[in-house]
């Protein structure tokens, strides 16, 4: 699913190069809930950006879903992301002033999706997340918890082979944050890869593999016999 | 993706700033609304002078010569070399022309502003003295009454013809017929009154040029026999002038046609000049879209990042906020039409101007004002596209 190989990452700041990423090596599996566990500052946003193609890598080698994503143009990597990533932000980062339903059929409307299938999908991507009397609801209207699984069924909206979660308990109370992550596990249950970017020890103890990177590199890397599926 | 889609955005987008983009539009609706009304006026106007113009028929020929006075202000120098300038050309010289086969009618014209009064009311009025053929040279109809005669010219008789305005403004009406009224302090009978609007006081020849204190004739009015030979009556009048003046420069001839092309020439520019600063306001609301737009950019660039992040590409990006701009400018040409047509539609019912809308300005204005929309939508737009998405969702 995801094969990274010397990922490097660098940042000027002043007349110094920080390298946010120096040389990261890290093999997702499908199927596999991975979450990468690091202090802020290690690196993880910077990884989770270049996984979830935001941002590309100066230098290593990127295999996304078996694609060789590294030389992929600004329009090709949108299309990636569109198709095969769906993004839970910590920040909801849903548009305001479109009800959930709206906000759900976004992604589908830059694939070009007829305005009946979209209808459609956004029901029963609602229906998942156990939202659909509230989907003509705008953000604002929600509870965080609503918000976020909003923001889940917007993830999972497209089909997506990828669910990146980018700390999405982070803004929630614990009550909230544990019904997120038992959504997780069920989507993780019916077949879904997830990689789950945290800073909280006890969220990435509930995932059945976490990378763990620190300043740049992930700590004791894994082979592939270690990987726990 | 569907534009159908896009353009749904755009309207969402603009509906969810009610204030601001009716704001924004105001810039164009003004402009809109300015340059449809100002063409307008200048079409009008154009369309009623050449419309006057054309009802005096097509064989008049109208002469004007450049007279030198000497009097206050003149130098000793074109004093002395302007021994052209003394020839005196008189009534009967000029009415000779009419035994020429090509001319019809001839009227020597004098003209100028006399103090006109009727029992208390006074006016300067505008004062024209003709020969009875000037009826026919320029098409006069008469509301009421007779026309200036030969007897009247001969006797210098102290009667006159009334325009209506003018008669208006004096008795409160235009039944005056056979009343009395004064010009600079001497009696004239009103023996007629013109059709139309005009405001203007016609004497016999004879009397106004005594009255108005001219000696030479600095005007007067022919007419063809004929529509096909004007140009041979205006080539007799030439020939005759060329001979009292030797010199080309003391007169100018012009016939109809060509006082027409000069009107509308003018008329032309004034259009043209009208449109033309008007299209500046029109401008001015095409930087206002911009401004906003780019402060739209701005305050959305989460928005934007959030679009990337789940798959918009560059040019969704750019198409959205440059249909937003044509969208504003383009309902802001709408409106502006609208409200142009409204007032138009007042100036002509209750100002009484004389405007003419044509679909060309129209389209014209829209036209423009959509292009405007593109042209100051695209810098906006192509910043929001190029934006990163890790940027644009780090935003706040």
């Amino acid at each position: 699913m995801i094969v990274m190989q010397g990922i490097r990452k660098e940042y000027r700041m002043g007349d110094n190069v920080v390298a946010a990423l120096d040389g990261v090596d890290i093999h997702i599996k499908p199927h596999e809930f991975v979450s990468i566990i690091g202090p802020s500052g290690s690196g993880k946003s910077t990884l989770m950006n270049i996984i979830g193609c935001l941002d590309t890598a100066d230098d290593g080698i990127y295999r996304f879903d078996g694609l060789d994503i590294t030389d992929y143009t600004e329009n090709e990597l949108a299309t990636i992301r569109g198709k095969k990533i769906g993004f839970v932000f910590q920040q909801f980062n849903l548009l305001p002033k479109l009800t959930a339903q709206e906000n759900v059929e976004l992604p589908l409307i830059y694939q070009g999706m007829s305005a009946g299938k979209r209808h459609k999908r956004s029901r029963e991507v609602l229906d998942r997340v156990g939202l659909l009397e509230r989907m003509h609801h705008k953000p604002t209207e929600l509870s965080g918890g609503q918000q976020q699984r909003v923001a889940i069924a917007r993830a999972l909206a497209g089909d997506p082979s990828l669910i990146l979660a980018d700390e999405p308990t982070g803004n929630l109370d614990s009550k909230t944050g544990a019904e997120v992550m038992r959504l997780f596990h069920e989507l993780h249950e019916a077949g879904n890869t997830i990689v789950l970017i945290t800073h909280d020890a006890k969220i990435a103890a509930q995932t059945p593999r976490a990378i763990h990177i620190h300043d740049g590199r992930v700590l004791e890397p894994m082979d592939e016999s270690e990987v726990v599926i | 993706m569907n534009p159908i889609e896009t353009i749904k955005m755009a309207f969402k987008a603009i509906w969810g700033n009610k204030i601001r983009s009716f704001l924004t539009m105001l810039g164009v609706i003004i402009g809109v609304m300015s340059v449809t009304v100002l063409m307008a006026i200048g079409q009008g106007t154009t369309s009623s002078v050449t419309d006057s113009i054309s009802s005096m028929g097509t064989n008049m020929i109208s002469v004007t010569i450049q007279t030198r006075r000497f009097g206050f202000g003149m130098n000793r120098s074109s004093r002395s070399s302007s021994a052209k300038g003394t020839v005196i050309l008189k009534a009967e010289d000029v009415l000779a022309l009419k035994d020429n086969e090509y001319i019809q009618y001839v009227s020597p014209t004098v003209s100028g502003s006399l103090t006109v009064k009727a029992g208390s009311t006074n006016t300067a009025a505008s004062i024209m003295g003709v020969y009875p053929d000037y009826a026919n040279i320029v098409n006069t109809e008469l509301a009421s009454g007779r026309y200036i005669i030969d007897a009247d010219v001969e006797n210098r008789s102290a009667v006159c013809v009334i325009g209506p305005d003018l008669a208006e403004d004096l008795f409160g009406n235009t039944n005056v017929v056979g009343n009395t009224l004064h010009v600079n302090g001497r009696k004239f009978r009103i023996v007629g009154v013109l059709d139309g609007t005009s405001s203007t006081l016609v004497l016999p020849f004879t009397l106004a040029q005594r009255m108005l204190e001219s000696t030479s004739i600095t005007s007067f009015y022919v007419s063809a026999t004929d529509s096909t030979v004007v140009s041979a009556a205006q080539t007799a009048v030439e020939r005759f002038l060329y001979k009292k003046y030797q010199d080309d420069s003391t007169y100018s001839i012009m016939n109809q046609e060509e006082m027409l092309e000069a009107m509308e020439e003018t008329a032309g520019t004034l259009s043209l000049m009208l449109g033309g600063i008007a299209s500046i306001s029109l401008l001015v609301g095409g930087i206002g879209i911009m401004n906003i737009m780019l402060v739209s950019v701005t305050e959305r660039t989460r928005e934007i990042g959030i679009r990337k992040a789940i798959g918009a590409k560059r040019r969704n990006i750019l198409l959205q906020f440059l249909i937003e701009s044509i969208v504003l400018s383009g309902m802001g040409g709408l409106l502006g039409l609208m409200l142009g047509y409204g007032l138009m539609h007042v100036l002509e019912t209750y100002m009484g101007m004389s405007v003419s809308s044509s679909a060309g300005v129209a389209q014209l204005a829209m036209g423009f004002s959509m292009f405007v929309g593109v042209v100051f939508g695209l810098y906006p737009a192509n910043k929001a596209s190029k934006l990163k998405p890790i940027d644009a969702l780090h935003y706040s």
